[in-house]
């Protein structure tokens, strides 16, 4: 069924919402050039290969593996490790593999937390027993498992090694398609690189002519509480727009639509700490010089970490919420 | 990295890590010092050229290598060397701590005082302040919290410190 001469490719997804899945399909008719290219071996969600196939496989293999999602589950763990193992070039793909992602924003919240929320208080939920998953189940004399769901959430190179990042929320068709030539044409940047240019947005931004050197704005907006002027700099209109701090590649299609960048590119390789990073950037935007005006021009911000780590908490110097867990209980 | 910290034998005295402007704060502790005024040995204290230059990243990196307090020293608001360096420090600080705030960090952790040449008391007094505040508090200890959220997790094999680890071997 492989064919031995083409190189051997597999998809994988762990904490994820299906949208890295759908960029590949979105390839549209540059899908069919890879897969005339390579022999996908591995797609959950699309093709009906299991983990036992891949097991079977020599280690190295698989040529290259694609992993979206963040990292939640001892499933996932495993399974990046097991691809890790048996492909030669393991790829970071979008913004929850990359930096923790959306997903990554439950390290505000500790383990038992999530669970409280979702098995009991959430509004839509009637758990009068309390039911919630177990990782193991007897019934009938029959043992039932599931994966064990860990308390923090973690980038795919917190759990193994990667070779390159594909970044975005999703990374765009270009992009996944002049990485699949690259790694295909062994035309590959040194490893660990992520694969898009090395500059902020405001670079790609067609908006960028517009924009002032020195802000001083007196607050900062929300997308619905304005009008937005579409042919100026949206951080100039007091939109949060974080393009000054976030890695071009996307070619700025979100300020293109009168939509501020939320930053799901994540930084240049000179930030350490996008969240850091961006409160100095925005720190320097905005005129107040008392504390009290700062307070009040910093209560345009409501959510500071959601705004700031939208796409990369996991990734941040402190990773997550510095609640008081012990291992002991994190390692249940 | 972890190991590099500098801090007591037994670890549990906290350790702040103070990022002191050379014009303002950094002479008054140079005075606290000649005036041979006492304060507690816990500070590691940092010259900068100006408040303003301490980015955010650096108390955020602080606090990941295991400092359990950042105390930020600057000019007073009109005499920053710099004109308005300090006015941007105000806000970013504002704005971090409501980072921090939410993250779990203790307001107290971060502190931003105005202390000009000639106050070699104020940098004794806030620094003894501080240093009960965060005893009160307990150690932060990022590294120790980190190891404990890796326990529930298979054998590390990624770089997870490889991005601030380069950073600090190239000096950036
Ligand atoms: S990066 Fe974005 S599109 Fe991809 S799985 Fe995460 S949330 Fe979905
Ligand atoms: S709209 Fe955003 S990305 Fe475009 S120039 Fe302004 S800040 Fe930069």
């Amino acid at each position: 069924m492989s064919n031995p001469t083409k190189p051997q490719v597999a998809f994988y997804w762990c904490a994820s919402c299906g949208g890295c899945e759908e960029a590949v399909v979105d390839l549209a008719d540059g899908v069919l050039a890879v897969v005339d290219a390579v022999d996908i071996i591995f797609w959950p969600v699309a093709l009906d290969f299991k983990r036992s196939d891949v097991e079977a496989r020599p280690d190295g293999s698989i040529a290259v593996a694609f992993v979206n999602g963040a990292v939640r589950t001892s499933e996932q763990e495993e399974m990046a490790h097991l691809l890790r193992r048996k492909a030669q070039f393991l790829i970071a793909f979008g913004a929850c593999s990359h930096l923790g992602g959306i997903p990554g924003l439950a390290n505000l919240w500790d383990r038992e937390s999530v669970l409280r929320g979702s098995y009991g208080e959430a509004p839509s939920v009637v758990n009068p027993e309390g039911t919630r998953p177990q990782e193991a189940w007897q019934e009938n004399g029959r043992l039932t498992t599931l994966p064990a769901f860990r308390d923090t959430v973690r980038t795919l190179d917190q759990v193994v090694e990667v070779d390159y990042y594909l970044p975005g929320c999703p990374p765009t068709p270009k992009l996944l398609m002049d990485a699949v030539q690259a790694i295909l044409s062994g035309a590959l940047p040194p490893r660990g690189s992520v694969l898009a240019p090395d500059v902020a947005l405001c670079d790609q931004c067609r908006l960028k002519a517009t924009k002032p050197d020195r802000l001083l704005l007196t607050s900062f907006k929300r997308p619905h509480q304005v009008l937005i002027d579409p042919e100026t700099c949206l951080l100039s209109q007091g939109l949060l727009c974080l393009g000054p701090a976030t890695r071009a590649g996307c070619e700025a299609l979100c300020p293109s639509g009168n939509m501020p960048c939320t930053g799901c590119f994540g930084p240049t390789s000179r930030v350490h700490d996008v969240g850091a990073k961006l409160v100095s950037a925005v720190g320097s935007a905005f005129d107040a010089n008392s504390p009290e005006a700062v307070e009040a021009v910093l209560s345009s911000i409501p959510d500071p970490v959601g705004t700031f780590y939208r796409y990369s908490l996991p990734a941040s110097r402190l990773r997550r919420k510095v609640s008081q867990v012990s291992p002991a209980e994190a390692a249940q | 990295m972890e190991e590099q910290r500098i801090g007591t034998a037994n670890g549990q005295e906290p350790t702040i890590v103070a990022f002191f402007c050379t014009w303002c704060t950094y002479t008054a502790a140079d005075l606290a010092g000649t005036s041979r005024m006492k304060y507690p040995p816990n500070v590691r204290i940092i010259r900068v050229m100006c408040s303003g230059r301490v980015d955010p990243q650096f108390v955020v990196e602080a606090f990941a290598q295991g400092a359990d307090g950042v105390l930020i020293g600057g000019c007073h608001p009109g005499d920053c060397h710099y004109v308005e360096g300090n006015y941007k420090t105000l806000r970013r600080i504002a704005l971090l701590k409501r980072v921090l705030r939410e993250m779990g960090v203790e307001d107290e952790r971060l502190r931003l005082e105005w202390i000009s040449a000639s106050e070699g008391d104020k940098v004794a007094r806030v620094i003894n302040e501080m240093v009960g505040a965060v005893r009160r508090l307990g150690r932060l200890d990022l590294p120790a919290k980190r190891r404990g959220w890796d326990a529930e997790v298979l054998p590390h094999h990624g770089p997870t410190e490889a991005p601030a680890a380069a950073a600090a071997s190239t000096g950036r």
